[in-house]
């Protein structure tokens, strides 16, 4: 991968979250834009991850739940996230990221205290399981801007399906 | 800017080409062209103003120009601008031979068809437009940060080649 300072990646979305406060207003919209540009984003980057990660096909979810952790975030963003409080059944977890590059030099002032300031990677996480297959929900629960000691991301699998042709070889 | 923190490039790209397809394609808001400067203004500042904290003020419009040509474009877009132009009357072009957010922009180009003529496809400059906004409006705001008022625009009519021009205004009084 190429790598440049991440200054500029932070900064520029900095400045992005704040033109969209300033487009809605309502901050739960622009929780809800976030999310749909990260979808956005995460159809694309999901190609590249395919391309350059050399890594083999997920065989469950908790194999993937590892892979966005210490590949995905470590390829893109250069950062690490720990995968804990599985449920029983394997399809809901929570990815803890203690190093968030998108927050340096973020403090959220206090009539914004309902922004989830990085939705785009909820976002980004959705998109790009939705294009292997895998229909997820994504949300934070936990963020240190808003005061929290970590930022918690619960992922949650609804649907998942094995890739197949839609034909058959006698047709 | 030394020894900060790192991550991918790509990163950028991605966030760029999505901030254009967002206010290409929303319906409420301001336009394409007023947010992208917005955003990319405000980057720019802070971005020169990390860029440029360890040094002496840039006094001379020279040299605050010749900053954005190397530390400032070497920072964000790679490299440092290829050749750099000027009429001595405020009026700069800086020409970036290989400008890198824009060397894999290409167009659809739909299969030929039989017995039909190639559609023709886009003028990749008319299709570049969009993506030079932000680096446009992120090299206003470093020269506002340096203390300069600037015009912006860029040609692209000969990518991956994109010639800058900056109109020098006047000085920001502080």
């Amino acid at each position: 991968m190429e790598m440049i300072n991440a200054e500029i990646f932070t900064l520029t979305y900095g400045s992005m979250v704040r033109q969209l406060v300033a487009d809605y207003e309502d901050v739960e919209e622009v929780n809800k834009q976030l999310d749909k540009m990260g979808f956005n984003i995460g159809q694309r980057l999901i190609d590249e991850y395919l391309a350059k990660s050399k890594t083999q096909r997920c065989s469950d979810f908790r194999e993937t739940a590892e892979k966005i952790a210490k590949v995905g975030f470590k390829m893109f963003l250069n950062t690490t996230a720990s995968v804990t409080n599985w449920n029983a059944d394997g399809t809901e977890c929570s990815l803890i990221l203690e190093d968030n590059p998108l927050t340096d030099f973020v403090e959220l002032p206090e009539q914004l205290s309902a922004l989830k300031y990085s939705n785009l990677l909820c976002g980004v996480i959705r998109g790009a399981l939705e294009m292997v297959n895998m229909d997820v929900e994504c949300s934070f629960v936990k963020d240190m801007l808003r005061g929290d000691d970590v930022y918690e991301m619960r992922l949650k699998l609804l649907s998942s399906s094995t890739e197949s042709y839609p034909f058959k070889d006698d047709d | 800017m030394g020894k900060s923190r790192q991550c991918a490039e790509s990163c950028v790209d991605y966030l760029a080409l999505e901030l254009v397809h967002h206010y290409r394609t929303q319906l409420q808001g301001p336009s394409l062209q007023a947010a992208l400067d917005a955003v990319g203004e405000r980057a720019g500042r802070q971005l020169a103003e990390r860029c440029a904290r360890d040094r002496a003020p840039l006094l001379e419009q020279l040299e605050a120009v010749k900053f954005i040509c190397k530390e400032f474009w070497g920072e964000v877009f790679r490299k440092a601008v290829d050749n750099l132009r000027t009429n001595h009357r405020g009026t700069f072009v800086l020409r970036d031979t290989q400008f890198r957010w824009l060397v894999r922009l290409s167009q659809n180009q739909m299969p030929a068809q039989l017995g039909q003529p190639l559609p023709a496809p886009a003028a990749k400059a008319d299709l570049a437009a969009d993506f030079l906004l932000l680096p446009c409006a992120l090299v206003r705001g470093a020269l506002a940060q340096l203390g300069w008022d600037a015009a912006v625009t860029a040609d692209a009519a000969s990518l991956p080649q994109v010639d800058f021009t900056v109109v020098m205004r006047q000085q920001v009084q502080r």
